[in-house]
């Protein structure tokens, strides 16, 4: 384990950005944080984590994926990809590290998205430990522990000092690279810490949240609960869950006619939205509780069924504190999974 | 901080359902927490009595609701209007978007809404409880040893500082005193901005609008917002995009959306409300409310049921487009 | 040698029945107006929605002018009298957005204008290449 004191932290800062972009969570001017790239005088933010996930690093919002023009009748095809160079990400929560995960699931099976595996394999992750969880927390319901954040260095911060552990080859280089700004120190003060984060875990208001009643194999049993009804009922079918959501992972893909050439584009897509999946023969999910239940079924069993049930959510607590009715996956989890939900 | 009560307003339900006035409830749902609050349908006294909330985070406005429920509902629906939401009320009703007779609508005081961000802001995350004392709140933390105690007016949402009226334009019964239109300032940041450079307006705005992850949740919240097909979810329109490919389209879909509510915005601050990004979106709708007050005669969309729009009325003394610039140098 | 020179991209909206025959009269008299003038016709100004003139800035124009009958002469009575309201409010919001406000432009141009016409293409163009590139409304995609 090494240490660097907090004074010293806009070094180290500059130490990593010298060899790769850094990245890491910044105020904004409306007071919230967002993943900023580090240059000089750049300000680590406090803020226990960021409106939007860190998922935009492997899986931005939009990407162009190709690019055509056409000259009488020709159609020239252009790969848009880019060479890309490793950059760093900075205080990642454990719940966002998790979150890679999931996502690696989906775009890392065969056929493999090689426009994401190409950012994951250039990315280095150093994740933070959580030492003032918020109510809105329940990280905990799907085996994540806030005090042993992983990722390819894990973190930890005290009043004074920062600790830095590594975990894979990538972590254990950078780490090297940085042993000017670091020494090396036992695990008092990590040791100490950890306990504290799990004093206050038991103090969380959602500790208590189980996942007993989902899972694969649930959907008979759940799709047609009746409570889907009274859920949805309050649900304007905006996409602020699913944007900012760190595990979710659905996108369109979409041209733009740019003048003289099409740019074939993917985005981010929101099981929320009316075109949501929209095919030729019309739309699959005509009301909004179905798309509702869509994005609950996903997280909670279909997504548990296709990969060993693993949950598709990390309990970062995101949509609990965006959603503009406040209704979000706790909610769900306690009524659909009633008495075992609690 | 609120001056009527939760058990007021179950009490009153409770009466109207019981004697049959009307069949469902549009009311207020309690969270996980003592500040999330969904919007909910109650049918039976007894779901109001285990889920009906009443607090300083009721803040989400009804009136939309309206068009989609009194078409599902047999009978009446009771919804609780604050003042502001009684404007989008009216303007619906212009629009001709839900059928009055099937609402019974119960105006209730509104002494302003908190918003849970400012709060946060002063007494740190990790809100174990929030309680209501007069015009204090005590909010209780995992982190603070001892509760903290905030004025409410320190944590007002910020279309609760401006706000414009405490008088409820349209009811079947009133609850509480009524109260008055208010001379507000709600123009004064439009003016801080029109007084800028178009070089510092430009850079506010990039600002601003660079935050936007094309949620929606603005267009889709809004009381004005009710077209059956909005033309940005329209695959055919050219236009529609589920994500701001770049600063363009960020403009494109905010300078449009405003545009299109503009003569029927009532400025009841719900886009602003629930933008996640906290983008200062009713900025953009204030600016026209003031350029129309100012070129065409003051207007108040949802004033009364019934009234022509600025947009969709004209005289033919006009002032031309080209004179806008000129007017407002010859103001400053 | 060749110059570089900056050639604006002007789009005209011009309603049907004035300003449509008010630029075939400029034609009809040999009256010169930039070649960067690209009319789009259109049946009354009171047509154009906002989008238009949003879409066209994104595609590639430096300019817009909204041309129509002069008020009280409408072909439909009253159309270019809303055009003149929505695009005051529109263009009042784009000049708050800190786009700049002499890129837009909306003028009355009768059938019998044909000189009104190409002085008021003229100036426009003058005004538009003055200010240079559009840069705060434009669609890089859309510039390759």
């Amino acid at each position: 384990m090494r240490k660097c004191s907090l004074e010293k932290i806009n070094l180290l800062f500059k130490e990593i950005a010298k060899n790769a972009e850094l990245y890491l969570p910044q105020d904004q001017t409306d007071g919230s944080a967002a993943y900023k790239k580090w240059e000089e005088g750049s300000v680590w933010s406090n803020a226990l984590n960021t409106v939007r996930s860190p998922k935009d690093f492997f899986f931005p919002q939009t990407e162009d994926l190709m690019a055509f023009k056409t000259e009488g009748k020709n159609i020239e095809v252009i790969d848009t990809r880019k060479a890309l160079d490793d950059f760093v990400i900075f205080g990642v929560r454990a719940c966002d590290v998790k979150s890679f995960d999931i996502l690696d699931r989906v775009f890392l099976s065969e056929p493999v998205d090689s426009f994401y595996a190409l950012r994951r394999s250039h990315g280095v992750i150093i994740s933070l430990a959580c030492s003032k969880p918020s109510e809105t927390c329940f990280c905990k319901t799907f085996g994540i522990n806030p005090a042993e954040p992983t990722g390819d260095i894990s973190a930890w911060k005290t009043e004074t000092d920062i600790f830095f552990e590594s975990n894979t080859q990538k972590g254990k280089e950078l780490l090297e690279k940085l042993s000017a700004l670091t020494e090396e120190c036992d695990d008092t003060a990590v040791v100490d810490q950890k306990a504290k984060i799990d004093a206050i875990m038991q103090k969380l208001p959602l500790k208590d949240l189980k996942t007993d009643a989902f899972g694969g194999g649930k959907t008979g049993e759940l799709f047609n609960a009746p409570e889907w009804d009274e859920l949805s009922e309050a649900c304007l079918g905006c996409g602020t869950c699913t944007f900012v959501c760190p595990t979710c992972q659905c996108y369109d893909i979409k041209d733009f006619n740019t003048g003289n050439g099409v740019i074939r584009f993917r985005c981010w897509d929101s099981c929320m939205y009316s075109d949501f999946t929209k095919m030729a023969h019309g739309n699959n999910r005509l009301t909004q509780k179905e798309r509702f239940r869509q994005r609950f079924m996903h997280k909670l069993v279909y997504y548990p069924e296709n990969n060993d049930g693993l949950f598709s959510c990390v309990g970062c607590g995101r949509c609990l504190v965006k959603c503009p009715i406040s209704m979000n996956i706790v909610k769900v989890m306690k009524k659909i999974g009633g008495k075992k939900g609690e | 901080m609120q001056k009527i009560t939760r058990e007021q307003l179950i009490q009153k339900a409770s009466e109207l359902l019981e004697n049959g006035t009307v069949s469902a409830v549009l009311g207020w749902g309690i969270g996980e927490f003592d500040y999330d609050v969904t919007p909910t349908v109650f049918s039976t006294v007894e779901e109001l009595r285990n889920g009906f909330v009443f607090n300083d985070f009721c803040g989400a406005n009804f009136s939309k609701y309206l068009v989609k429920k009194t078409d599902k509902i047999e009978g009446k629906i009771l919804v609780f209007l604050k003042p502001c939401d009684t404007y989008s009320f009216n303007q619906l009703l212009t629009e001709h978007r839900f059928d009055r007779e099937k609402v019974y609508a119960v105006g209730i005081p509104c002494e302003g809404m908190a918003d849970i961000a400012k709060v946060k802001a002063i007494s740190g995350d990790g809100i174990a409880a929030i309680g209501s004392n007069g015009d204090k709140l005590t909010v209780t933390t995992l982190y603070a040893d001892e509760p903290v105690v905030i004025a409410a007016n320190d944590v007002l949402a910020e279309r609760c500082i401006n706000c414009k009226s405490k008088k409820h334009v349209a009811y079947d019964e009133l609850m509480g005193e009524e109260g008055e239109v208010i001379e507000s300032n709600r123009f004064d940041e439009v003016a801080r901005l029109e007084a800028m450079t178009a070089d510092e307006r430009f850079a506010f705005w990039q600002n601003e609008l660079s935050r936007c992850i094309r949620c929606n949740a603005c267009r889709d919240a809004c009381p004005a917002c009710t077209c059956e097909k909005c033309v940005f979810d329209n695959p055919n329109s050219g236009v529609e995009n589920k994500s701001p490919a770049n600063e363009f389209e960020e403009k494109l879909f905010h300078i449009i959306r405003a545009y299109h509510v503009a003569g029927r915005c009532t400025d009841c601050g719900e886009c602003s409300r629930v933008c996640p990004q906290n983008i200062p979106l009713h900025l953009l709708n204030r600016k026209f409310i003031k350029d129309m007050n100012d070129f065409y005669g003051e207007y108040q969309a949802g004033a009364e049921v019934g009234s022509r729009a600025p947009l969709v009325d004209y005289t033919t003394e006009d002032l031309e487009p080209g004179e806008v610039f000129d007017r407002r140098e010859n103001n400053a | 040698m060749q110059v570089n020179e900056y050639k604006p991209l002007i789009v005209a909206f011009c309603c049907n029945w004035c300003s449509y025959a008010g630029a075939d009269l400029a034609g009809n008299n040999r009256l010169a107006y930039p070649a960067d003038v690209k009319i789009i016709r259109v049946p009354c100004s009171c047509r154009v929605n906002p989008m238009f003139i949003l879409r066209a800035f994104q595609r590639g124009a430096d300019g817009v002018i909204i041309c129509g009958c002069h008020p009280g002469d409408c072909h439909y009575t009253s159309g270019n009298y809303f055009t003149r309201r929505r695009m005051a409010a529109l263009f009042s919001m784009l000049d708050f957005l800190g786009i700049e406000k002499e890129r837009t432009r909306v003028e009355w141009v009768s059938a019998a204008e044909g000189a009104k016409f190409a002085a008021t293409m003229n100036d426009f163009v003058a005004t538009v290449t003055a200010l240079g590139e559009n840069k705060r409304l434009e669609d890089l995609r859309c510039k390759k």
